[in-house]
């Protein structure tokens, strides 16, 4: 029994220790958000938080996160409109979307590090999260409209 | 007049067989002496069996103290058993690779019949200052009795007040591997003899407090050269080379000392937060076998005694010295950090460490976001060896390791070991200023080795 919180709540999976966290969150605890993709962490479709940090999902043994507060797509914004989300469907970033919740959820932790990243930094993290359908231009557009939204909404509150 | 008569040609050799003779007897006598000074040397009576003391007899404060006494020499982590499933803390079989065999350590509960119930505290104290078992029996120094004899009686009294409280467990280890002649008791008097110096710590006057309570502490109960600092043939700590880095269960336990090789240095600072959390910013987080020296055990104990051992290893590494170049080692691996990762891409191999690893290992000026672990500052590239690095990509670190609450996963199905020695060729040959590493295909596959399989049935 490995037990970690996932979106908030505690939860407890009744697994082999070495069940990749990406198979204990969609086949145990219905979290379809999150996608395989490579299945070799090459890719970055299966990226959900561990600690608050991208983590690939696909090899990592759901053990190793116990205790840990892992959050998907599925908990990033309860009504799913957190700013990068939101600027994902102005900009329509997708086109086939199998990526997306991934992009989404590496593109967060980006802007946790880097607020106001230029197009070094977006390369630099957000190169290991691939788009067969090729929609970089736009993930890059929706990024920096998210971070420009985000530093708005510190500022009103600041 | 001749000086020796003709036919007396015997004269010299009756001279000569005269001294041979003495000679002869002198060296058999030197010899009885000595075995019989050996055998003095090497005799410990038994120190007579007591009835288990009660837990009231220990007060509640006395007992907290020793609780802090064993966390800090780390007692469970080698009296503890990891493999077969585990076993009860303190209880003994944990199974330690050495160069001579595998060995196995003692049950350290307070049972009466295989653990140390019958233990006086006498026999406690005989035990840590002289590595001499209560029935007189000379312990391996895989237990490391040549730290533990600079304790003070106060601490070694507390430990014996913890280890008496703890739950009693009746569970006995697996016989060691040792082969003959190393099996015989006996021989581990001789070790003692050509390398152990027994003695309490003495404090040094031309240092203040922190730094005495630091080196008390290190030098001492906390063992850290058994790790850190190269052993010799016959297993003892080199006594020229004290903190040069040592391989320690298929890792390097890294320098200590101004040797170590990370560009930034480790400071007062890095060190505290390096053991009292798990993870230094500048250099990153604590794995394999020292993860749980800071989580386990040093989280537990009173701060100031992290900071005593902090502030005594800064000194050991010269930090201060060392640091004025920090800066500019800062900004150096700042901009080594996206070497060949940002703009058009010819190298495979940076293409290879871009998929796998920049997400998390990428960082940008002025310094490393911390939970975004810098490879250009990290011991691991800069280290004679590979080993740590490839110990890391096959293990990843649980969310209990390193830096508390985030994980890093294992790449061991991920990777393949020419996928590895890609990555660690890449890396060294664009974060560092040191020469490439050799045959790292073969040594991928050899740590490899050594790493439980990790069978994430991840693709199908």
């Amino acid at each position: 029994m490995i037990k970690f919180k996932l979106n908030g709540r505690d939860v407890t999976v009744d697994v082999p220790d070495d069940t990749p966290l990406l198979w204990a969150l969609r086949d145990e605890l219905d979290q379809t958000g999150t996608k395989f993709g490579c299945g070799v962490g090459q890719c970055g479709a299966c990226t959900v938080h561990v600690g608050g940090r991208a983590t690939r999902s696909c090899i990592t043994p759901v053990s190793s996160i116990a205790g840990a507060e892992v959050v998907t797509i599925e908990g990033l914004d309860p009504a799913g409109n957190h700013p990068v989300q939101e600027a994902w469907r102005e900009i329509q970033v997708p086109q086939c979307g199998y990526c997306q919740s991934g992009q989404i959820m590496q593109a967060v932790s980006l802007l946790k590090d880097y607020p106001n990243p230029t197009d070094e930094e977006i390369d630099g993290v957000m190169g290991g999260s691939l788009c067969r359908c090729m929609t970089y231009i736009r993930i890059r557009k929706a990024i920096k409209k998210a971070a420009a939204a985000m530093r708005q909404e510190t500022a009103s509150h600041g | 007049m001749p000086f020796f008569r003709v036919g007396d040609a015997s004269a010299p050799f009756r001279i000569g067989g005269r001294v041979i003779k003495r000679l002869l007897s002198g060296v058999v006598g030197a010899g009885v002496l000595g075995g019989l000074g050996f055998l003095y040397y090497a005799y410990y009576p038994a120190i007579a069996p007591i009835t288990p003391p009660s837990a009231s007899s220990f007060s509640a404060e006395q007992i907290e103290r020793g609780r802090i006494v064993a966390a800090e020499g780390y007692c469970a982590e080698c009296h503890t058993r990891t493999d077969n499933g585990g076993g009860p803390e303190l209880a003994g079989d944990y199974k330690m690779e050495t160069p001579f065999g595998a060995i196995y350590s003692s049950n350290i509960t307070p049972d009466p019949e295989v653990g140390i119930g019958r233990w006086s505290e006498e026999a406690l104290r005989r035990a840590m200052r002289y590595g001499v078992s209560r029935e007189g029996e000379h312990l391996i120094p895989a237990f490391p009795y040549d730290h533990f004899t600079k304790m003070t009686d106060q601490d070694i009294s507390d430990l014996y007040a913890y280890l008496m409280t703890r739950p009693a467990v009746h569970m006995t280890q697996r016989p060691n591997e040792l082969p003959f002649p190393l099996s015989l008791r006996i021989g581990q008097a001789a070790w003692k003899l050509m390398f152990f110096t027994p003695g309490v710590y003495k404090p040094d006057p031309s240092h203040d407090d922190l730094w005495n309570r630091g080196a008390y502490l290190a030098e001492g109960n906390a063992h850290c050269g058994a790790c850190h600092t190269p052993r010799n043939l016959m297993g003892a700590e080199k006594k020229g080379s004290v903190y040069d880095g040592a391989v320690v269960d298929n890792w390097i336990a890294p320098p200590l000392n101004e040797h170590n090789p990370t560009p930034t240095t480790w400071t007062e600072d890095e060190l505290y937060q390096y053991l009292r959390n798990g993870v230094a910013p500048l250099h990153g987080p604590a794995g394999g076998p020292m993860s749980p020296v800071a989580h386990r055990f040093l989280a537990t104990v009173p701060e100031q005694d992290v900071h005593a051992i902090a502030h005594y290893f800064a000194d050991v590494d010269k930090a201060s010295e060392r640091q004025k170049h920090d800066k500019a080692a800062l900004e150096l691996a700042m901009e080594q950090s996206k070497k060949d990762l940002i703009g058009p891409n010819v190298d495979p191999d940076a293409k290879l460490y871009q998929g796998a690893c920049a997400a998390c290992h990428y960082n940008a000026a002025p310094s490393p976001v911390l939970g975004r672990p810098d490879l250009a500052l990290n011991n691991a590239l800069w280290l004679d060896e590979p080993t740590n690095l490839y110990q890391v990509m096959l293990h990843g670190l649980t969310a209990e390791e390193g830096q508390s609450g985030v994980a890093m996963p294992s790449f061991y199905n991920a990777l393949s070991d020419a996928d590895m020695a890609r990555i660690a060729a890449y890396l060294r040959r664009t974060r560092t200023t040191l020469p490439a590493w050799t045959d790292l295909e073969k040594k991928a596959a050899d740590v490899r080795k050594t790493v439980k399989p990790i069978p994430v049935n991840s693709s199908h």
